[in-house]
């Protein structure tokens, strides 16, 4: 699949909502554990070699599904294939915990859900909508009751 | 790069909901032949296939950092998908009637997620001060908001033993301070993304991902929260901007072009 790799460079470099050293094993036959940098930016995961500017890889956290493992121990893998699963080991239960929390809420679609029950929620108590006024009201991926 | 191309094929493809579908004519890199591809926007990814039956994307534009434009061209309902960067490629694209174009042009304007972001953000805060409000008229009656962390910390900011502070309390130490008394309700679960949260509750309201880094302090300052308004709304009104503009543009060409 095509896409445009200088644009998504370019995101790996920009300031990231969470970053750590943790060791990570991809779903792979016989790979291992191994020491990454991790940074969270947007909807995206990217993993680099801890001493390399450019990332290995990137995982886009749409459709994905995070799971606490074993100790100091999560997974993340894609709900159309469950069994293959990235796995990450951090240097603590509460690093761990802080990690699976921020990737949870990490893609577009949990933001959309979000919006669409605060626009509700507000809608309920005062009677308008707090869209209107961005003018964004009408579009149809902020309507309510259209999701699942 | 490695990408989890085998997830975004099936992301493209999924009944999720797409922001966006349609037939677009996208101008190759090394040649100017525009092709007519099906394209499908799902978030801040645009994805485009060779047909509309096809099972999977040929490609994927991210779209963050994005500016979309109308164009100077010889094709008709010309846009373009512009980045920033020195040797940053621009997506020459062209809808086939002047309301598909004005359609994809608002909805790539407004794709990424920074932009949705900031949008949830100014509403939580909405939501926080109505709550704040409410619960300081009547007394608690709405129970007591916690902390939003994952490993709650700091004072408890209740409105029951702080009935008469200003709305603005809770978001001077820069942490959300969300009401979770039962009743209330819930907001989505990140079910797609797992259960329960690590002590098997029901999901709160997120706190935007930014913020949690400088609200692990009680009693830090909320800078954050001061910058927050001011960069939706400046951001905001960049957006509107330009979205005006091009409405403009648009008009000036069309009334340009009637005999």
């Amino acid at each position: 699949m095509r896409y445009n790799e200088r644009e998504l460079l370019s995101l790996a470099r920009q300031p990231a909502e969470k970053a750590a050293e943790v060791l990570m094993r991809v779903p792979k036959k016989g790979s291992v554990l191994k020491k990454r940098l991790v940074k969270l930016v947007v909807n995206f995961l990217f993993y680099f070699r801890t001493d390399e500017a450019e990332p290995i890889g990137a995982l886009l956290l749409e459709q994905c599904r995070v799971t606490k493992e074993e100790e100091n121990v999560f997974s993340i893998s894609f709900i159309e294939e469950p069994e293959r699963k990235y796995c990450f080991e951090c240097d603590s239960e509460e690093q761990c915990r802080e990690w699976i929390e921020a990737l949870k809420r990490a893609s577009y679609e949990f933001m959309r859900r979000s919006l669409i029950f605060y626009r509700n929620e507000i809608q309920k108590m005062t009677g308008k909508d707090p869209l209107e006024q961005y003018g964004i009201s009408e579009e149809a991926r902020f309507q309510l009751g259209t999701r699942k | 790069m490695k990408l989890n191309e085998r997830s975004l094929a099936f992301y493209a493809t999924c009944d999720s909901p797409a922001d966006n579908a349609g037939f677009l004519y996208k101008r190759g890199e090394r040649h100017t032949a525009y092709h007519r591809r099906w394209f499908v926007l799902k978030g801040n990814m645009l994805f485009y296939f060779e047909e509309r039956e096809s099972r999977e994307p040929v490609g994927v534009i991210v779209l963050e950092g994005c500016t979309v434009e109308l164009c100077d061209s010889a094709e008709e309902f010309a846009f373009a998908i512009r980045f920033g960067g020195a040797k940053s490629r621009t997506y020459m694209l062209a809808a086939e009637s002047q309301a598909a174009m004005e359609s994809w042009v608002k909805s790539l304007s407004r794709a990424s997620f920074d932009y949705l972001r900031l949008v949830v953000r100014e509403l939580e805060k909405q939501l926080e001060e109505m709550r704040w409000g409410l619960a300081g008229g009547c007394g608690g009656c709405r129970g007591s908001p916690s902390p939003w962390k994952p490993k709650p910390s700091g004072p408890a900011q209740s409105p029951e033993r702080l009935p008469a502070l200003p709305t603005v309390l809770p978001k001077e130490n820069g942490c959300a301070v969300w009401n979770n008394a039962p009743g209330v309700d819930q907001p989505p679960d990140s079910s797609s993304c797992g259960g329960h949260d690590s002590e098997g509750n029901p999901r709160p309201p997120p706190l935007p991902p930014r913020r949690r880094a400088s609200s692990s302090e009680a009693g830090s300052a909320g800078v954050a929260t001061a910058a927050s308004p001011s960069t939706f709304n400046r951001l905001h009104e960049q957006y509107g901007r330009e979205v005006a503009r091009l409405r403009q543009d648009w008009l000036e060409r069309r009334l340009g072009a009637r005999p």
